[in-house]
């Protein structure tokens, strides 16, 4: 099947992108360089064609109730206007997807997916909406996507774009009228830094992305140093940290999973993980080496015995070490435990750390 | 006199006698982007054409290293243990592996430096 192209795929051609295939997109992976990219983020302002990502609108009565069940966060006594982050589970307590949820009233949500799982994210969705009174819309095809991320990314957007956004607290959004259409800010991202992602129609997804462009204020960055910037922060991606088999507990991801609120997909087998404790949990790793573990490396323990594998390693930018997440054997999981990674046909010695390398710079 | 070929799984070996010096191309290096690490072998060690010698990290990949010829490791640049982007910043001085050749013969088989140049342009459209 040919990869579908995103709306600012040709601004990505004019750019000289390298561009390859992403969760059945063709995707700009880089500009100018990881390297350069990654830093533009850190320090000053990048952005993202995300257009790939989907979103489905859930409307109707029941709403809250059918987002409350098949979501593992808590949206119902919250204000609208609120951006929630959570996961789908299946009923063994893996993940059907991250996802974030957005508020926009008690009947109405928008559902921000990942663009490898929209088929399946949409079925699962439709598939458990019995006895909810509610329609669920997939708007995946009418919505470009610009995440906008950085330190000097609000006073960007304000000056470039003439968008009031100031106010917006963290993990919330609002509704703006631009340029003759309806569109969704939200002060959101994907990197670790402040930033915001814009949802719009492909036209107006254009025409934002060349204002920025054209501002030269903004360094466009392509998903490789997406995904160094979300790694170093512990941000997981789904198909590395995230899967069908894998739960947010084994993940670190309990904060995500309210259960004080009532009946959700997959909540009896997460209250008997947190009870039990989970077999397998996901670390960090640092190597003293600079060999780089990679997706899929086996992780050992010192008597050469594979306890778990790597799901997303580097050499960190903004750290300058190799560093890894990992899923490995809970008995391994504790802080400074000393185990190996296998590196093509060597073993190098790391330690269990922190999945954070970085330290967030989020506006609270 | 020294003389230059190329794999075409673009390595380069710049050879005099028996002697050859190993590296990665310049449109290799730039096909990868920042050099982050060079897995290399030990003094010594043999190696076999076409079969992996090592590998080279770039922040998106590993690469593989194939050995363009057969021999053995004399020596291995120990100035990218500390400092491997000095690969995309002079790749044909800062060489990988020095190797004694244990067949000469087997450069017949490489690539000119004409040759090469055709294959890179035929890989970049």
């Amino acid at each position: 099947m040919e990869n579908k192209k995103t709306c600012l795929y040709d601004k990505h051609v004019e750019l000289n992108a390298l561009i390859s295939p992403f969760a059945g997109f063709e995707m700009p992976i880089q500009y100018k360089g990881i390297v350069e990219e990654h830093n533009a983020v850190r320090n000053a302002c990048g952005m993202f064609d995300v257009s790939h990502m989907g979103e489905v609108l859930v409307t109707g009565k029941d709403a809250t109730n059918f987002i409350n069940y098949i979501f593992t966060n808590d949206v119902k006594d919250s204000a609208n206007g609120k951006c929630f982050y959570g996961m789908m589970l299946n009923i063994n307590g893996g993940v059907v997807d991250d996802l974030l949820v957005y508020k926009i009233n008690n009947e109405a949500y928008f559902l921000v997916i990942n663009a490898s799982n929209i088929e399946k994210d949409y079925n699962w969705i439709k598939n458990n909406t019995h006895g909810f009174d509610i329609t669920v819309t997939n708007k995946s095809d009418e919505y470009g996507e610009i995440a906008v991320q950085g330190p000097l990314s609000e006073k960007i957007i304000e000056e470039i774009l003439d968008l009031k956004i100031s106010d917006l607290e963290f993990y919330s959004f609002k509704e703006i009228s631009y340029h003759g259409e309806k569109i969704i800010v939200s002060r959101t991202g994907y990197t670790g830094e402040d930033g915001f992602e814009i949802y719009s129609s492909p036209t107006l997804t254009n025409e934002i992305w060349q204002k920025l462009l054209d501002s030269k204020k903004v360094e466009p960055c392509g998903l490789g140093c997406r995904d160094t910037l979300r790694f170093e922060v512990g941000l997981p991606l789904y198909g590395d940290e995230l899967t069908d088999e894998i739960t947010p507990v084994e993940a670190g991801l309990s904060m995500f999973v309210k259960l004080d609120k009532p009946d959700f997909i997959g909540k009896n087998v997460i209250e008997r993980q947190k009870v039990e404790g989970p077999s397998k949990k996901l670390v960090g790793l640092e190597l003293k080496d600079k060999a780089i573990p990679r997706h899929g490396y086996e992780v050992l323990n010192l008597e050469d015995k594979v306890i778990g594998h790597v799901t997303t390693g580097y050499h960190g930018i903004s750290v300058d070490k190799s560093i890894a997440m990992a899923l490995i054997d809970a008995k391994y999981a504790k802080l400074d435990n000393e185990v190996k990674v296998k590196i093509r046909k060597k073993t190098f010695p790391a330690i269990v750390t922190k999945k954070k390398f970085y330290k967030k710079s989020y506006k609270q | 006199m020294s003389k230059l070929y190329y794999s075409p799984s673009h390595e380069y070996i710049l050879v005099d006698g028996n002697i050859g010096y190993v590296g990665i191309s310049d449109f290799a290096q730039k096909q990868l982007g920042n050099v982050v690490y060079v897995d290399m072998p030990e003094q010594g060690d043999d190696i076999e054409k076409g079969e992996d010698f090592g590998a080279i990290e770039s922040v998106k990949a590993a690469s593989d290293l194939i050995a363009p010829v057969s021999g053995t490791v004399l020596e291995f640049n120990e100035e990218l243990l500390d400092n491997p982007k000095l690969v995309n910043e002079d790749p044909m001085k800062n060489w990988i592996i020095k190797v004694e050749l244990s067949d000469p013969s087997q450069l017949d088989e490489l690539l000119d430096e004409n040759e090469y140049k055709k294959l890179c342009e035929s890989e970049s459209h």
